[in-house]
């Protein structure tokens, strides 16, 4: 408005605008924080959270078995590969869906640590137990929507979008590591 | 009418006292009794009210299942078990709530089908179409989480994959699962959300409906013949005749689904489910309820389109699936409402109803399998597309061009004309010129 309209009253219009939009700002600030509380509160909670860490012993786990460990409420792959994974794992092929190489994936060559969750919808794949199908690649295969992995845990074949995630670990001695 | 006066109420003082203060006998008297609704309703005008009485039946015992159940991942499961052996009554109330679940869901399906094909959601009638959309959804929500308080193998798995979905969203995917979640996997914070809400929504679906049944007394209801009613010769007042009609349904309603509850209270249940939920084991096949199929096929059809990757295509199209039919109004062109009149309508509705049901077929069967043994390379994914791709091809292109090409045929006079004399008009094979008069259609 570029004139000053003046209403009966001699109020200016300019100032009552001015008004209405920063009460009606105001009012939806205020409302945007007052509803923040009740969104944050479905986020974990601080006891979930603190269920953070899981320390695990690799030193009963013999080569070409696996485990599978709880952290966090999920599964944990953990695979003590033998030489012929560790090269299959190592061939770097092409066109990967998620290319990595396998040296990112793991901390010791030997031991494979990964979220057993598929990327695709969150079922838990098949290839730890023994006899289990392993899929075409020797790794893992999820038999919700059939996405086979590799011994790396990288997706090579199905609908998962992603490898399976490697989580945050360290080495706390040689046989023993601590996830999360 | 005037508010303040019971013309034909038989109320006495205290009836007139309340009702010029607080005028519920009247509202009730001219919504529910004398509402004039056209004289020839046919029985798929009884779903209506078939929805409204399971949803009263699924409030209350939903809420008697409520004082029994315990929302913990350690108790949730033998809680429900408890109610099913223990609880006086509970097994009865408890298959009534499942199994009324399913029969919702038949009755609300075959009330959106005959809308869409009597053209119910045209002009003027788009906001209560939409209304009823909003319902489905709310419904859907509602089962869903249902579903997962038992916490059984299907209810938990059920509930990672769907709400896995969400992860397909690009960036804040990831974040939204672990908020909708309360943690890093479906665990006792979803459950007890879930419990909450599913507790809460069905207040909401109420809420709908009434704007639903407004919606409806505002713009008075379709029928049959797809024309307004001009006279008071075209309509009845809703009581005595359709509160009769309405009552006789009900009764043939209950009697087949008391036969379920007494005699196949499993007919629609996996057994899986009746296996505690295991995070660690997988079931061999993830299927959500019968009433999810034909979405959970679509969802499984849609490969990678362009630079969207297959699992968000999928859900998409999956969304989109049910939210196509907020457009329905605007698609289906056509200026004759009533599929009676739509000869080449008719034929595309039908296939339509078979694409659907073929499309809830496929979603109950492994993706990779053979859907004719004698042809191995044509599997359930491909049956899934093409029946995937037809759903979309009907709203999108068929329905469109049969608005602009389509020829309809002759409508009746009115309501009254075609139901008592002059079958002109009265279905596709009536000719204009002959008139019976007296005889019932
Ligand atoms: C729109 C209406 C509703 C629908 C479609 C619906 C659907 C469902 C479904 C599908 C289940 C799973 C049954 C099973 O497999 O065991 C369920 C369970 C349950 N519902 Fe509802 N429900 C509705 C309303 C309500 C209401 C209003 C309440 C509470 C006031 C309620 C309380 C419960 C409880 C406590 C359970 C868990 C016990 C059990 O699994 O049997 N429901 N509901
Ligand atoms: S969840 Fe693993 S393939 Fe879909």
């Amino acid at each position: 408005m570029t004139e000053q309209v003046q209403d009966h009253d001699g109020h200016d219009e300019d100032r009552r605008d001015f008004l209405y939009i920063a009460t009606g700002a105001f009012a939806a600030t205020i409302g945007a924080a007052a509803i923040w509380p009740f969104i944050d509160a479905w986020n974990p909670s601080a006891d979930v959270l603190a269920q953070a860490s899981t320390e695990v012993d690799l030193g009963a786990i013999e080569e070409g078995q696996s485990v599978t460990v709880v952290w966090r409420g999920k599964p944990v792959f953990i695979r003590h590969r033998t030489g012929t994974e560790i090269s299959s794992a190592d061939e770097p092929p092409d066109g990967l869906p998620d290319p990595q190489s396998d040296g990112d994936r793991v901390l010791k060559p030997e031991w494979l640590v990964v979220v057993g969750i598929c990327t695709h919808l969150g079922c838990v794949p098949l290839g730890q137990k023994v006899g289990e199908n392993r899929g075409e690649f020797g790794g893992w295969f999820c038999p919700c929507h059939g996405s086979h992995y590799d011994t790396s845990g990288r997706i090579r074949k199905g609908p998962a979008p992603r490898n399976l995630e490697v989580p945050e670990y360290a080495f706390l001695t040689d046989t023993s590591i601590r996830i999360g | 009418m005037s508010a303040h006066s019971i013309e034909t109420g038989s109320g006495g003082g205290l009836v007139k006292w309340i009702d010029s203060r607080l005028p519920i006998f009247s509202y009730m008297q001219k919504e529910y009794g004398e509402y004039p609704a056209p004289r020839n309703f046919n029985y798929w005008w009884n779903f209506g009210a078939l929805a409204m009485f399971l949803l009263v039946t699924m409030i209350v015992t939903g809420l008697w299942l409520a004082m029994q159940y315990t929302p913990h991942v350690d108790l949730a499961f033998d809680s429900v078990q408890r109610i099913m052996r223990d609880v006086n009554s509970g097994w009865f109330i408890r298959l009534v709530h499942v199994n009324g679940g399913s029969f919702f869901f038949i009755v609300v399906y075959i009330h959106i089908f005959r809308g869409m094909y009597y053209g119910s959601f045209k002009a003027p009638r788009e906001l209560l179409w939409m209304l009823g959309v909003i319902i489905l959804l709310l419904m859907m929500a509602t089962a869903f989480m249902g579903y997962v308080l038992p916490w059984g193998q299907l209810s938990f798995w059920g509930a990672t994959v769907i709400t896995n979905l969400f992860s397909a969203i690009p960036l804040v995917g990831d974040s939204i699962v672990t908020w909708l979640w309360g943690g890093f996997t479906v665990d006792n914070p979803t459950l007890n959300r879930f419990y909450a809400l599913h507790f809460l929504l069905p207040f909401l679906i109420v809420g709908v409906v009434g704007l639903h049944v407004v919606a409806l007394h505002v713009t008075g209801s379709n029928n049959p013949l797809g024309i307004e009613p001009k006279s008071q010769q075209d309509t009845v007042p809703f009581h005595p005749y359709y509160t009769v009609k309405d009552s006789f349904g009900l009764g043939v309603f209950l009697v087949i689904f008391a036969a379920v509850v007494f005699f196949a209270p499993d007919f629609f249940s996996e057994p899986e489910n009746y296996e505690k939920a295991d995070f660690l084991k997988t079931p061999e096949e993830i299927v959500p309820e019968w009433y999810f199929l034909p979405f959970f096929a679509i969802l499984r059809s849609v490969p990678a389109i362009w630079f969207v990757e297959a699992k968000l295509a999928g859900v998409i199209a999956m969304f989109g699936s049910i939210f196509v039919l907020f457009a329905l109004p605007w698609l289906d062109t056509a200026k004759v409402r009533s599929g009676k009149f739509r000869p080449i309508f008719r034929w595309f509705f039908l296939i339509f109803l078979v694409d659907c049901l073929l499309l809830g077929f496929v979603g109950g069967k492994p993706p990779n399998s053979p859907v004719f043994e004698s042809i191995e390379s044509f599997e359930f994914i491909d049956l899934g597309r093409i029946t995937t791709a037809w759903y979309f091809i009907h709203f999108f292109i068929i329905l469109p061009l049969l608005g602009r090409f389509e020829r309809p045929l002759p409508l009746p006079d009115s309501i009254s004309a075609a139901v008592l004399g002059s079958h002109s008009g009265g279905g596709p094979a009536a000719s204009g010129a002959t008139a019976k008069p007296m005889e019932k259609a």
